[in-house]
């Protein structure tokens, strides 16, 4: 696998608010078809690091290449349109149009193609299919028509993940996908990880606080903290690594206590 | 699935789902379409060319407004630039179909021209500094017309002839039909009620396009509908020039049915204000039945209110104060307190409160 060239690169990464330096010149490669954990402590610059990804963030220098092309100045939509897909940590829907609606608007966005003003969009019955599939797979079938601002939390994350693959990007990006999900609620979203995973299609990057998710699912762990990457490898040595003890142990203990 | 009937697909299925709301656009679909046999007289005539007007140019503030949560307080100004297209090459004494159409064309220029430029601007300035910027755009575009004189006639505008088939001396049949002469005015007040109604369902369905799904995304989650991959700019430069280029054709309209344009006819903040944004709120944004209620509310009472105070005054006159309160000067006074009942009881508008009375779910669509 390490022969194969890497879907996403970010070099020297680096972003700072006034003096303060969140993410501070983090270099790493991403294979394809790997899933990669981003752990660190709360503040450690997680969120910030996949926002210069994804483009919601601009970089105060380094660069992100992805399948190889330099996307640093690229717009949020245009990477998305070029297979970088990302789930948001804090609930980022569309409050006042249907569950169905909001998973719609994602299978319409990957399906693309030129501006269409003339035709129905309930005519489009391809799309609604596929919202329909994407639905039932993370079982909001019965809330399809509930208003998305009216879902519990729990339920708000999983139309959160629905709207992610929804999108069938090449690059998932999931940022705690399951936090604040009560126990039965999370396998959901898991499994449909693990799916994603063993496709071993898709590259995933995913942000998670809890050791026992990253111990099952992550190929692959790196560590941030104060924005800089500090431990990169395989789970079970990362985790062990003296410097993961000593910045990670805090965040540790929480993460334990809502597992 | 079937296929969606004739009047389903001509309404892109944007049902009513409410029966009073159904019976009112009933109601006022077959108001219009037969006002001149219902309502014979010049007045109930141009109350209703009116309505016909406003209904178009407040559905197209709702495109820019409700559906893609755009707040511009520059839209009289399109409307303005249809009037001002029309007026301007007919008043020069080219008196044709040919003028008004190269009028029309030059101002739909004109309008998605300023529209995109706007569009691109919110690029830079944000929420309340961008809508600062359209009132700014407007205000310069209404002092040009007032000044311009030699091209807009200035603060008196402009008075022309129409094509001979308009003008009201034209007769298309010798005979009266059902007791009504069929002439130029009539015809005028069914060609601005055929461009109102075909321009009303194209806004029906744009809106209920997968572009019109994009407007609404944006509206409720610019940020998401971002990082989904749809081109925030791109979408809302284009809903703002289709809403411009619409507001544009009902300004022409306007031209036509008055026979003249002057600033305060089409172009002032009193239309923008008191008619286009409030036909938009109290009939109830991102619906476009709202507007289409508001505006035939709004133009209703701008012409009926006054005289049926006077009545309801004169009706009272052996009570204290009540004549007082309900004289036809104090008409404006009733107008307001009428605006700000329904805004504070239907903070959704009209339509936004019917469809809510009778929704069996709480999404706003599909």
């Amino acid at each position: 696998m390490a022969s194969l060239a890497p879907i996403l690169e970010t070099r020297d990464l680096t972003v700072r608010f006034g003096g303060h330096v969140a993410v501070d010149g983090v270099t790493c490669s991403f294979e394809p078809g790997t899933l990669t954990a981003i752990v660190g402590p709360n503040g450690a610059g997680k969120t910030t690091y996949f926002n210069l990804i994804s483009g919601q963030l601009r970089a105060t220098a380094g660069a992100v290449l992805f399948k190889g092309e330099d996307v640093t100045a690229l717009t949020p939509d245009r990477r998305a349109r070029l297979g970088m897909g990302r789930a948001f940590q804090l609930t980022n829907l569309f409050p006042n149009l249907s569950v169905f609606e909001n998973v719609r608007l994602a299978a319409q966005a990957r399906r693309g193609g030129r501006l269409d003003l003339l035709s129905m969009a309930s005519s489009h019955r391809d799309l609604a299919d596929k919202a329909n599939d994407y639905l039932a797979r993370v079982s909001l079938t019965e809330k399809a028509s509930f208003a998305a601002a009216s879902l519990s939390h729990g339920d708000q994350r999983k139309l959160e993940v629905a709207l992610l693959i929804a999108l069938e990007p090449d690059i998932f990006m999931f940022d705690e996908p399951t936090a604040g999900m009560s126990v039965d609620e999370a396998p959901v979203i898991l499994d449909l990880i693990e799916a994603i995973k063993s496709q071993r299609r898709k590259t995933v990057l995913l942000v998670e606080h809890k050791m026992d998710v990253v111990r099952r699912l992550a190929d692959r762990v790196i560590v941030l903290h104060n924005g800089r990457l500090v431990a990169d490898g395989e789970p079970a040595a990362v985790v062990a690594s003296p410097i993961v003890q000593e910045a990670y142990l805090g965040v540790r203990q929480t993460g334990a206590a809502h597992v | 699935m079937t296929r969606p009937s004739l009047l389903g697909r001509l309404i892109s299925e944007d049902y009513p789902r409410n029966r009073v709301l159904a019976g009112l656009l009933i109601i006022a679909f077959v108001g219009l379409a037969l006002a001149p046999f219902l309502f014979p007289g010049t007045r109930p005539l141009s109350v209703a060319t009116r309505i016909c007007i406003f209904i178009l140019l407040a559905a197209s503030y709702d495109v820019v407004l409700g559906y893609t949560g755009i707040v511009s307080f520059g839209h009289a100004m399109f409307f303005g630039f249809g009037a001002y297209g029309v007026a301007i090459m007919l008043a020069r004494g080219w008196v044709g179909w040919d003028a008004m159409a190269i009028g029309l064309a030059a101002a739909l220029a004109l309008s998605a021209a300023v529209a995109a430029l706007i569009g691109l601007i919110s690029l830079r300035v944000k929420a309340i500094f961008f809508s600062m910027m359209t009132l700014a755009v407007a205000s310069f575009a209404l002092i040009l017309a007032t000044q311009m004189r030699d091209l807009t006639g200035g603060e008196d505008g402009l008075t022309f002839r129409l094509p001979p088939a308009l003008m009201p001396s034209f007769r298309l049949v010798a005979e009266p039909l059902f007791g009504v002469r069929i002439d130029g005015r009539i015809l005028t007040y069914y060609l601005i009620f055929g461009t109102s109604l075909a321009f009303f369902l194209l806004l029906l369905r744009i809106v209920n396009s997968p572009f019109g799904r994009v407007l609404q995304a944006i509206r409720e989650n610019e940020f998401r509908a971002e990082a989904l991959g749809f081109s925030v700019v791109l979408h809302r430069t284009l809903a703002g020039v289709i809403g411009a280029c619409v507001a544009t054709i009902a300004g022409a309209l306007l031209a036509i049915a008055l026979r003249y344009n002057g600033p305060a006819a089409s172009m002032s903040f009193e239309i923008m204000v008191d008619s286009i944004l409030l036909m938009a709120v109290i009939g109830g944004m991102g619906t476009l039945y709202g507007p289409l209620i508001g505006a035939v509310l709004i133009v209703l009472a701008q012409y009926y209110l006054q005289p049926g105070m006077e009545i309801l005054s004169s009706a009272l006159s052996g009570f204290p104060v009540l004549p007082a309160l309900f004289h036809p000067d104090r008409w404006l006074l009733w107008l307001g307190v009428l605006f700000v009942t329904i805004v504070y009881f239907f903070p959704s508008g009209v339509v936004g409160r019917l469809r809510a009375l009778s929704a069996s779910r709480p999404a706003r669509s599909a």
